[in-house]
């Protein structure tokens, strides 16, 4: 097990509607115990789930949008948002939430690992991983 | 070529969980292995031994314990997705007080670090699901 892998965890659905995204941000998590180069990329509707602000109350679901703020603190590295789908749906980075991440050890630090990438960057992304987690 | 595989979506519902069996088989047949098979979201519903389909209809549950005792092949429910949609089996129900349980033979209920290890250990993981 001491391989070291590029996972993507490929998130394509809105955070509510279906339990999808919040499943995938499950496996996320227990992910980073892996110590496997974790990255994320959001797609589609999956944009939505970095989106500020989320207010659930009126639904009764779990607002789980905060954990995505946290996600530099379990390593993930790499946050990228799909221009084009971002685009489609009227929203800027500016609407997104910023993650920040540090490196504890070295004390690098990033101040925001979101990152909104064009479709010909997503395509060489994913094909740079080595696992595709589909959600 | 050493596969997991990983289902998302529960069975008869969609054809997630028929086209995940059809590829293991088919990839099993052909002689390569499957490292593991790993049922997430409502693919749990994979996993229950209550299943009764009409007589004309395929048996997708019994499908895949046929096929887990033919290649001893690896079959985990998801232990987190599994409380939320109800599918137990002794250690769950006895952890949870519940008074039954219905895992299918051949299944058995686990952590998504199985899902993760399958993932690093595997030439390809195949996710089944939209």
């Amino acid at each position: 097990m001491s391989d070291t892998k590029n996972f993507m965890f490929l998130n394509r659905r809105a955070p509510y509607g279906t339990i999808y995204a919040w499943e995938s941000l499950e496996v996320v998590l227990i992910a980073a115990a892996f110590e496997q180069n974790v990255s994320l990329m959001f797609a589609d509707d999956g944009v939505y789930e970095l989106t500020k602000n989320q207010d659930t109350a009126g639904i009764g679901m779990k607002n789980f949008s905060p954990t995505y703020r946290t996600l530099g603190d379990y390593e993930v590295r790499h946050m990228y948002v799909d221009k084009a789908s971002l685009e489609a749906r009227g929203l800027t980075a500016d609407d997104l939430v910023q993650v920040e991440w540090e490196d504890w050890e070295t004390e690098e630090s990033v101040d925001n690992i979101v990152e909104v990438v064009d479709s010909e960057r997503v395509a060489e992304l994913l094909d740079e991983s080595d696992v595709v987690f589909s959600f | 070529m050493k596969f997991s595989i990983q289902v998302n979506e529960g069975p008869y519902q969609h054809q997630a969980s028929d086209s995940a069996y059809q590829f293991t088989k088919a990839a099993l047949e052909k002689g390569h292995e499957c490292f593991r098979v790993f049922f997430y979201h409502d693919g749990v519903l994979n996993g229950t031994r209550l299943t009764t389909p009409p007589q004309d209809d395929r048996n997708i549950v019994n499908n895949w314990t046929e096929l887990a005792e033919k290649y001893d092949l690896d079959l985990v429910v998801c232990v987190a997705a599994a409380q939320r949609r109800g599918i137990v089996d002794d250690g769950e129900a006895e952890r949870n007080g519940k008074d039954a349980t219905n895992i299918a033979p051949r299944f058995r209920i686990s952590g998504l670090g199985q899902l993760v290890e399958a993932a690093i250990q595997s030439d390809r993981l195949v996710v089944f699901g939209d």
